[in-house]
């Protein structure tokens, strides 16, 4: 186990295009961080530059205390878990799990003792002799795992796993996937362009875009403190609420209206989380029609439309008590809006943890 | 319905047409081995022999050396074949995965070579290996196919669509450049390995010219030499040779079932993500 440490990381392909821009970010020792963005936005590129699949243009890769920024990807002491898996198909789950073993010369009991002992601990024993074309995806994703955690890395890196399996198999991988941190005690680096998987299985978040992380911090802290309107988006589904308006001092005034712990004048947009919207007749509401009713069993999202025509979505628990079509008014929880600014994106509400 | 039957009917009957255009020339070569000396001389030629003979087998084989030439035939074959596979597969690899200076001019003068024809670098050929002292050994027979530039584009194409993915795995799993082209890369190439290995096969089974040219002593001779020599130039027997060509095609044959298992064998791991 060791501390995965990147310093002003930078990766321009031939041809210009930047992949990776300035990118600092540490993970610390036995921690599960997990890269989150769009496609495109350079995540993978930082897995391949850690991984020593691809040179930087600038910056450097620390794994504890060594530079492996220029070493081989097998001087690295690394194991990644492909999207697609990669496991090697002319070769049994028992062979392809020992491979890591083997070509660095280990012993063949030796071998044979950690691929049982990866095995079990993943449970496909009983697949040992199979080729991965008789495997489902969940054990497929399972050899692959096994194939990472056999000879004990100080690093892991995960790109996409569990993207290329069904729902209901990538939600029990995803719990799965977390025990087997807290037990291996490992340092975990996860791409993933779903936030949902970053949320709940990482203990670190960073979200990325363009080549950037824009904002890296604990789930929570990001669902609560976006920095920025594109972090305030990017997390959380359904998606945060947003109302262009300006900000007079204490309040916003747009198609919502509500007070905003904001000291400047300035064009703004206004984001609401779904759980933060109030539905019903108040004072302050702004007139709204119903335009869909989603029954989830424990909660509602109920779709409305503004009458100035913004769309939103909101969380009512249990049951909603409305139909399509009905007018109903929509105010803000107070002290839940935030707002950003509308040229940049960039938060102008005071955080809420501070004093 | 009628007319897809009608048009399927029409399918095979074609296939069947044409499957039959590929075969006659087999068919008759079998029958013409089985026919007495005279009796292909007759006007019109009959299509079979009156009474199968299959001591032209035996005859044709034994009187010239066809063991030491189907020897000689074999070493050519197989000198060939692993020359050209691994050259091939080296070479398509580093084409397909390793950057260096000049691939794309060394890739694109290796692809010019194809369009000179055979038979323009035959003197060229004899030339320098002459100089080399080889003429008449069996490194001279051997030495001009070693390498193909068709095997190593192919290599490189199979290579090319093969997932990049299972040799980063392979490097991050710990294993060397070495082990990632011979324990990953190349079991996954099977099917072009095969692929090239029959055409390499057949190329030079079948070779004629080259052979005649640096073999002066009989002991050098290939089997197709040997098929060749029962045409004089004033008589020919033609039941002797075509029961000596009938036993050349049987070692293609037997490669060519073999090497076709490996490809389909191989395509179906290559249909696998």
């Amino acid at each position: 186990m060791a501390e995965l440490r990147l310093s002003h990381l930078s990766k321009v392909f031939a041809g210009g295009v930047v992949g990776v821009d300035d990118v600092s970010l540490a993970v610390g020792e036995g921690a599960f961080t997990a890269l989150v963005g769009p496609s495109g936005c350079g995540k993978t590129t930082i897995l391949r530059l850690v991984a020593g699949l691809e040179e930087p243009t600038d910056g450097s890769v620390h794994i504890g205390p060594r530079d492996v920024t220029w070493l081989p990807p097998r001087e690295r002491d690394v194991a990644m878990v492909f999207q697609n898996y990669a496991l090697y198909p002319h070769l049994t789950v028992r062979e392809n799990i020992g491979f890591p073993l083997r070509v660095r010369k280990i012993a063949a009991p030796e071998v044979a003792r950690r691929v049982r002992k990866a095995a079990e601990l993943l449970e496909i024993d009983a697949l040992l002799e199979r080729k991965p074309a008789q495997l489902s995806g969940g054990q497929r994703q399972r050899a692959a795992l096994a194939r990472a955690i056999v000879r004990e890395p100080a690093l892991f890196l995960f790109d996409e796993p569990l993207s290329n399996l069904d729902a209901q198999v990538r939600a029990q991988t995803r719990a799965e996937l977390v025990a087997l941190h807290r037990r291996l005690g490992a340092t975990m680096l996860y791409v993933t362009h779903d936030q949902v998987e970053a949320m709940t299985m990482a203990q670190s978040v960073a979200v990325m875009a363009k080549g950037r992380v824009l904002q890296e911090g604990a789930p929570m802290t990001l669902y609560r403190e976006p920095a920025s309107l594109a972090v305030a988006r990017f997390i959380g589904s359904p998606s945060i609420n947003t109302v262009t308006g300006r900000t007079t001092g204490t309040r916003f005034e747009g198609a919502l209206s509500c007070d905003a712990r904001v000291a400047a004048h300035a064009e703004a947009v206004l984001a609401v989380r779904p759980e933060h919207l109030v539905l019903g007749p108040a004072i302050d509401a702004s007139p709204a029609i119903i335009t869909l009713v989603e029954p989830l069993g424990p909660e509602s999202l109920v779709r409305l439309r503004l009458r100035s025509g913004e769309d939103l979505v909101a969380r009512v628990a249990g049951e909603a008590p409305w139909h399509v079509g009905d007018d109903v008014g929509v105010r803000v929880v107070p002290g839940e809006g935030l707002c950003f600014r509308a040229s940049d994106g960039a938060r102008l509400s005071a955080r809420r943890d501070a004093p | 319905m009628r007319d897809a039957r009608a048009r399927r009917t029409i399918g095979y009957a074609a296939a069947v047409a044409l499957a039959l255009l590929m075969v006659a020339p087999f068919l008759w070569m079998l029958s013409t081995a089985l026919m007495d000396e005279f009796e292909v001389y007759q006007a019109p030629p009959p299509l079979f022999p009156s009474a199968p003979r299959f001591a032209n087998f035996t005859e044709a084989l034994t009187a010239l050396p066809f063991a030491l030439y189907f020897r000689n035939s074999l070493i050519l074959a197989a000198a060939t074949v692993a020359g050209q596979v691994i050259t091939a597969a080296m070479a398509g690899y580093a084409f397909a995965r390793h950057r260096f200076a000049g691939r794309t001019p060394l890739f694109a003068v290796y692809l010019g070579t194809l369009m000179i024809p055979g038979i323009a670098l035959l003197v060229p050929r004899f030339l320098i290996v002459d100089a080399m002292g080889l003429v008449d050994t069996v490194a001279g027979l051997v030495s001009v196919e070693l390498v193909a530039a068709w095997g190593i584009f192919l290599m490189r194409q199979y290579f090319l669509s093969l997932p990049r993915d299972m040799e980063d795995a392979a490097r991050l799993d710990g294993a060397s450049e070495w082990q990632v082209f011979t324990r990953v890369a190349l079991p996954l190439a099977r099917p072009a390995i095969a692929t090239v290995a029959l055409f390499a096969f057949i190329d030079a089974w079948k070779a004629l010219l080259w052979p005649l040219i640096i073999a002066r002593s009989p002991n050098l001779r290939v089997v197709e030499a040997g098929v060749a020599s029962f045409h004089g130039m004033y008589y020919a027997n033609w039941p002797w040779q075509m029961a000596a060509a009938v036993a050349a095609l049987v070692p293609v044959l037997v490669v060519f079932l073999v090497a076709q298992k490996a490809f389909l064998r191989g395509l179906a791991f290559g249909g696998f993500k």
